[in-house]
């Protein structure tokens, strides 16, 4: 009676198929979650927890608190509360590790495809990404930051100023890792028949490069950018906590983390917050970029 | 491979003119450099004259030419005159830090030792506290212990070593009074309290540092021994009826120690990069303290020695990190 047929299975999109595999990463589904909740704390957060504007007199009897209902992670030195500034620094945060993410891809992409694609620049520009690799990064930052940051900050004003001036150089300095990984990516895919089969109908080498390259390197660009936000974010913290990146009023977690370092041993959550803010974005960032690194790979993905 | 170390040496060389002209551009170059800040009060024959003392009304190659000079020839002819009693040196002029008026590698020479004793033992534990983890998480793979290892190690990825040095401050020193916030770096150690008190004092920022570090190693160490575990001559050497202690510990960790070693010499001069965050945190008086000092002081002399310094420490040890692997592994022939 019951009839034996196999069914052909119905054809996944590409999308479908990378969703299920990062699906089965754990670590992964447990970093989009939080990344998803901290960026929904920070975009959507301060519509339904608005800044209270204080008087001077109402905010210097509310400075110091500890966490109540009013001000659910206390307020600061100045009594501002710690909840809005936390909102705020966390978007200044995270868009810094994108915008720096989004220009170190830009620039690296770019070199490795020429580099890897075009045979008489391989040389010169690889030779520069080893010379990027061998700067001694974060004193080179502090560096900038500190020559550069008053002049910027007088032509565009202290906080697009510094936001700029940070982005670019974290971005120009953290390009080299994806430049190297297009770079082996194009060398691999140049060989191939059907690039080979577009060339030899005359196709030029910019239409190659965007329709035949380009879509075949975009998984291993896709991680290393993940990557790139978590180290961007890093980096950024790092020069406010050294106190060479955000201005007080306009702050990151970073600037947040080292504004309460001098209240550390009365009020230790002061630092505690931020730098768990910071932690647990890097970690789901870096869940996530792992779960990807599985999920683009096709090798893996059939199992 | 003699021939190899010195075509890499050559090649280092340019790496480094161009290095060293990037952080003397950068910082000559730059708005904020305090030629422009000569107060208005000061009579134009004096400024002219303050410029032309410190050299800045010659052409920008010629100061770089200078500079390397001094860089190149000078320091390293005063430590020599320094150790023999010679006079290779001369009364040239040394590179002057603007806020001591001493010489910049004099300053340095004090830094360096606070800077090693710290980190060198930060790393050195890190080593001794990854090497097992990793051993046996890759010997276990996918056991309970790997799998807390991988959690750990993320962790030890993710949480930058400014907020577990914060941690660590608020829990050890705050809560439970063990450590001192502050290193103290006028304590000499003469006799057993001192001792104590010095090893007290480094617990915290060895420890911070020591974790970060362990935390990258151990992952390369399991994944080189899970690369090495497979191979066929381990099969053998379980077939000719050796016990697994030998198999795993003489085996497969010599042959896996290969890649990891080099990864260990690469690792040296980031450390130093993140040492900048740790003495800064705990108040270690090293060479990374000194740049934020200089930095925040604007003393540009000690700003573009120091930077190159790391720069020249990350040369190094790649140069160091190539050569080791061509000697350890014999597959590997640089011809």
């Amino acid at each position: 009676m019951s009839e034996q047929f196999t069914a052909i299975p119905k054809a996944q999109s590409q999308f479908g198929a990378v969703w299920r595999q990062f699906r089965v990463h754990r670590g992964a589904v447990f970093g989009l979650i939080v990344l998803g909740l901290l960026a929904g704390f920070v975009i959507f957060g301060p519509l339904f927890w608005p800044e209270v504007k204080l008087k001077v007199v109402e905010a210097l009897k509310v400075k110091n608190q500890g966490p109540s209902l009013r001000f659910p992670f206390g307020t600061d030195q100045l009594g501002r509360d710690m909840m809005v500034r936390m909102m705020a620094a966390g978007k200044v945060s995270l868009a810094v590790g994108f915008v720096a993410m989004i220009i170190a891809i830009f620039v690296g992409t770019g070199i490795g495809i020429l580099a890897g694609y075009f045979k008489r620049l391989d040389g010169p520009l690889m030779r520069l990404t080893d010379l990027f690799l061998s700067l001694p990064l974060i004193p080179l930052l502090l560096v900038m930051v500190m020559l550069f940051r008053d002049k910027i900050a007088s032509i565009l004003g202290p906080e697009l100023g510094a936001f700029l001036l940070i982005v670019y150089a974290i971005g120009i300095t953290s390009w080299m890792q994806a430049a190297r990984i297009v770079r082996g990516e194009v060398l691999a895919l140049k060989e191939r028949e059907y690039v080979l089969a577009a060339k030899s109908i005359g196709v030029p080498a910019r239409r190659v490069i965007l329709r035949h390259i380009l879509p075949n390197i975009i998984s291993a660009v896709m991680v290393a950018a993940t990557l790139g936000v978590a180290e961007a974010i890093i980096t950024e913290s790092v020069l406010s906590f050294l106190g060479l990146g955000f201005p007080p009023d306009f702050p990151t977690w970073g600037r947040l983390l080292f504004d309460g370092l001098q209240y550390i041993q009365l009020y230790p959550e002061r630092v505690i917050w931020p730098g768990l803010a910071i932690s647990l974005t890097v970690l789901s960032v870096n869940y996530i970029g792992d779960g990807l690194r599985d999920a683009l790979d096709p090798r893996i993905r059939g199992r | 491979m003699l021939t190899f170390t010195l075509r890499r040496l050559l090649l280092a060389l340019p790496t480094l003119l161009f290095i060293s002209l990037i952080i003397f551009l950068l910082v000559d170059l730059a708005p904020g450099s305090p030629m422009s800040e000569i107060p208005l009060t000061v009579p134009p024959e004096v400024r002219k004259k303050m410029i032309e003392a410190l050299g800045a009304d010659q052409p920008v190659f010629v100061r770089y030419i200078l500079w390397l000079r001094q860089f190149f020839w000078v320091e390293p002819a005063n430590l020599i005159d320094g150790w023999f009693g010679l006079n290779l040196a001369g009364d040239e002029q040394r590179i002057l830090s603007w806020q001591s008026r001493s010489p910049v590698f004099t300053v340095i020479g004090q830094r360096i030792p606070q800077t090693l004793t710290v980190i060198g033992t930060a790393y050195l534990l890190g080593i001794a506290i990854a090497m097992p983890i990793g051993i046996y998480s890759a010997y276990r793979q996918y056991s309970v212990f790997d799998q807390l290892g991988t959690l750990v190690a993320m962790i030890g990825f993710s949480v930058p070593t400014f907020f577990s040095g914060t941690l660590f401050i608020i829990v050890f020193a705050v809560w439970l009074h063990w450590f001192p916030t502050k290193y103290d770096t006028t304590l000499m150690v003469t006799d057993w309290p001192s001792f104590v008190l010095q090893i007290k004092q480094m617990a915290m920022p060895v420890m911070v540092l020591a974790l970060a570090n362990a935390a990258a190693i151990s992952r390369y160490m399991r994944s080189s021994m899970l690369e090495n575990m497979g191979q066929d001559y381990v099969r053998t050497a379980r077939a000719k009826g050796m016990t697994e202690r030998v198999v795993v510990l003489k085996h497969v960790l010599r042959n896996s120690l290969i890649p990891v070693v080099t990864v260990i010499a690469l690792g040296i001069p980031s450390i130093f990069g993140g040492a900048i965050i740790t003495e800064n945190l705990f108040g270690v008086n090293g060479i990374g303290a000194a740049l934020i000092g200089a930095i925040h002081a604007n003393d540009l002399p000690m700003v573009q020695t120091l930077a190159f310094i790391f720069a020249v420490l990350i040369v190094v040890f790649n140069l160091i990190a190539d050569v080791l692997y061509g000697l350890l592994d014999p597959r590997i022939r640089y011809e």
